[in-house]
């Protein structure tokens, strides 16, 4: 059972984790425009490198 | 460019949270576009290429969502060069005024109700791990401890999450009422003391998983319930931002065009054919016709001459007109109106939403039911810790996970289609208000008819006397004129040799055929009888006066609309300012059979109220200043984007295209929504009448809280999606 003084605060660690991630995609407003970051996948303007 | 760069992201999910609001607010575009059409990948990519085209821009960024580009520019940069290189490309845009998109306030709270429940769903999965192995038999060590790291996790998330149920149940408690937030809180806050004070005592039970869950659940209700509200708020907020209103001043350094706000009484403004008289004013120089249709709902063009008084809204037809200005901004009568609609729309807050009625029931009950619990267990037993934790758990198993859910899921889905079909729904309780309708009023002009006259009756004139017919009528930018143009152009009329063709403003037109003065226009001008219908007049040389007769286009599927409301079992009525004569014609052709024609403004909203007191729930279709008021009146209102600010500000649904056939389907769609949202009381209720005995008997557990609160979540959830 000692393992579980591991996983514990692994799994909540984890979870952390996501929630910062989350965090972030909010405060780069990622969430402004959902149906046109959908369609800009498909155009073909930085298919060669990355844009600057 | 949205990449702006946003120094230090903080290392803790609580810093990262507390400076959002902040983060978020970024420097506002100089520029906005509306981009009603777009609607692909290949339209992003051409808009932004040919923006960055033009010289001055910075940058510039298409939002599809909200069919916008915002650019960066710099000074003196026109949007007018803007909309003119998206033309070029083939992409109908419009200059939107970006202050009054005053959308970051919303997307504020948006993004607050997102972080909190996003706060709120990584706390209800850490401790749902943690309470599994509770439920599954954990040790009584291993216990403690876990109860112990889920108060840890528990009760930051709940101080931030629940932020908003505790400050509206403190609100509802002021203003002396109980709300659905009380409850809430109370359950929340009770759920959580009670389990604190077991954990401490090493006790069996914590509730902290159902105090977390339930705010999930609650804020996603919530984070719906927003969405919906802000989607329509930010499209009406482009409607307005579209009229962008302009005034042509005349100074003594010529004309300039001047924001309508700017004008003071006693200014001189010019109005050019087809333009709207921007103020209330005096002609002082030029003659014309003008359209009071948006006024007063007449289709018969009024004369003016220098000293006719013109009211703001109406539409200048024919020739050039000077105005001195009298009223001007807040003071026109457009304005004045607008007054009026403010006082026939504090009457309608008496209108109790689904939700609060259920809330007002629902409330006492739980509040009578967890003390009773506590009351009687208390008397059997004489154990206060016993009594508390079964008032506890009716609390938690009765609380309104899937009622908070119940309305908020059904309105998103049903505006989304119907906003698909072209309906914007403006208020939250319209769905339900239009369900209930059983009569519905329609106005004339500008309604059921385009406001664009049809001519009728062309085969049975004499074929020579159309062909002069349609030279003068080409000859002229009257709206009479034009429509017997085109019918005379789509049947084929050669049109007549006239010469010396002189248009009088406010009469009509005369030319010279044949050695004899032919003339077009007014009856009384040409010396024709005057007739009731919408007509124009042709007088050649001696003989007597032709007279053509007019009816107003009516929109496309109006029949069908009309058709398919009374499919429905309603009751359909025709209210116009216009003449009888126009009016009974349209009504003919649609088959209405109770029609009103000469109503005044007040008479309108007067006949809907008697309705409403006969006991009818009116719903009042209109666009006019005229309707404004009765649309106010009305049990539930539509109109259509091609209407006046003013008419759409006081309708609760907004048309966006040209068709009335999306109304029947708005109905029945509001019918469904209604009894979804009844059916997910229902089971929700079903889910309380199994559960609640559990838990008055004492048998409740966290398990079989979560079970009930999670399964009537997503069963309420699922019913709401299916909007067919």
């Amino acid at each position: 059972m000692d393992i579980l003084f591991w996983l514990i605060p692994v799994s909540i660690a984890l979870g952390g984790l996501g929630l910062l991630a989350f965090v972030w995609t909010m405060r780069h407003r990622q969430y402004s425009d959902p149906e046109g970051d959908a369609a800009r996948i498909l155009l073909p303007d930085w298919d060669d490198r990355p844009r600057p | 460019m949205t990449t702006v760069f946003s120094p230090g992201l903080s290392a803790c999910a609580a810093c990262g949270v507390a400076p959002l609001a902040l983060a978020t607010a970024l420097p506002p575009a100089r520029l906005m576009l509306s981009l009603p059409h777009i609607h692909c990948a290949a339209c992003i990519g051409q808009i932004e290429a040919g923006l960055r085209a033009v010289p001055g821009v910075r940058s510039a960024r298409v939002n599809l969502t909200q069919r916008r580009a915002s650019i960066d520019a710099l000074d003196g940069t026109e949007a007018a060069s803007l909309v003119a290189a998206l033309a070029a490309i083939g992409h109908e845009a419009h200059e939107l005024d970006p202050g009054a998109l005053s959308a970051t306030e919303t997307d504020r709270q948006g993004h607050a109700l997102l972080m909190r429940l996003a706060v709120a769903g990584f706390g209800m999965m850490n401790i749902m791990i943690l309470s599994v192995a509770v439920w599954s038999g954990a040790g009584e060590a291993a216990r403690g401890l876990f109860h112990w790291i889920s108060a840890a996790i528990a009760l930051p998330t709940v101080a931030f999450a629940g932020q908003p149920f505790f400050r509206n149940a403190v609100a509802s408690l002021r203003a002396g009422r109980l709300g659905m937030d009380v409850p809430i809180s109370l359950a929340i806050l009770l759920a959580c003391g009670v389990s604190l004070s077991e954990t401490l005592q090493g006790g069996q039970y914590a509730w902290f998983d159902a105090a977390v869950s339930l705010t999930f659940f609650l804020l996603a209700g919530r984070y719906l319930d927003h969405r919906t509200r802000a989607a329509a708020r930010s499209a009406a907020a482009v409607l307005s931002a579209l009229e962008v209103p302009r005034a042509l001043r005349l100074g003594p350094d010529g004309t300039q065009e001047v924001a309508v706000a700017t004008l003071m009484p006693a200014d001189l403004v010019l109005v050019r054919p087809g333009g709207r008289m921007p103020v209330d004013g005096v002609v002082t120089h030029g003659t014309s016709e003008v359209d009071r249709a948006i006024l007063t709902g007449e289709s018969l063009p009024v004369i003016v001459r220098p000293g006719s008084v013109v009211s703001a809204g109406e539409t200048n037809l024919t020739g050039p007109l000077t105005l001195r200005v009298t009223h001007a901004g807040a003071d026109t009568s457009l304005h004045r109106m607008a007054d009026l609609v403010a006082v026939a729309e504090a009457s309608r807050t008496r209108y109790t939403a689904l939700a609060d009625r259920a809330a007002r029931i629902y409330a006492p009950a739980v509040h009578g039911l967890a003390f009773g619990a506590f009351a009687v267990w208390l008397g059997l037993t004489g154990d206060g810790r016993v009594a508390i934790n079964i008032a506890v758990a009716v609390l938690i198993i009765t609380c309104p996970c899937a009622l908070g859910l119940a309305v908020p899921a059904v309105v998103t889905s049903a505006s989304g289609r119907l906003f698909r079909m072209g309906l914007l729904i403006k208020d939250a309780t319209a769905l339900e208000r239009l369900a209930e309708a059983d009569v519905v009023v329609f106005d004339k002009t500008g309604t059921l008819t385009l406001g664009l006259p049809q001519m009728v009756g062309l085969q049975g004139h004499d074929p020579a006397v159309m062909a002069v017919a349609a030279a003068l009528a080409e000859g002229s930018s009257h709206p009479l004129a034009q429509a017997l143009a085109t019918a005379c152009r789509a049947a084929g009329v050669q049109a007549a040799a006239v010469t010396g063709l002189a248009e009088v403003p406010g009469s009509g037109i005369t030319g010279c055929w044949q050695g004899q003065q032919v003339r077009l226009g007014r009856a009384d001008w040409v010396g024709a009888a005057p007739c009731d219908l919408t007509a124009t007049h042709l007088h050649i040389g001696t003989d007597a006066p032709v007279t053509f007769v007019f009816t107003d286009r009516s929109r496309p599927e109006a029949a069908e609309a009309v058709a398919g409301l009374r499919a429905l079992g309603l009751t359909v009525m025709l209210m116009s300012g216009d003449s009888s004569g126009p009016v009974n014609a349209l009504a003919d052709r649609l088959g209405i059979a109770d029609r009103t024609a000469n109503l005044r403004p007040a008479e309108k909203a007067a006949r809907i109220a008697a309705l409403a007191a006969a006991g009818h729930r009116v719903l009042m279709v209109g666009d006019g200043l005229n309707d404004t008021v009765a649309l106010a009146t009305a049990h539930v209102s539509i109109a259509p984007a091609s209407g006046l600010d003013a008419a759409r500000a006081a309708s609760d649904i907004v048309l966006l295209g040209t068709s009335l056939a999306p109304i029947p389907d708005a109905v029945r769609i509001a019918r469904v929504a209604t009894r979804r949202m009844w059916q997910n009381f229902a089971i929700s209720v079903v889910y309380n009448l199994v559960a609640v005995p559990f838990a008055l008997l004492g048998l409740a557990t966290p398990l079989l809280a979560a079970i009930a609160m999670s399964a009537s979540s997503v069963t309420v959830s699922l019913n709401a999606m299916r909007m067919r």
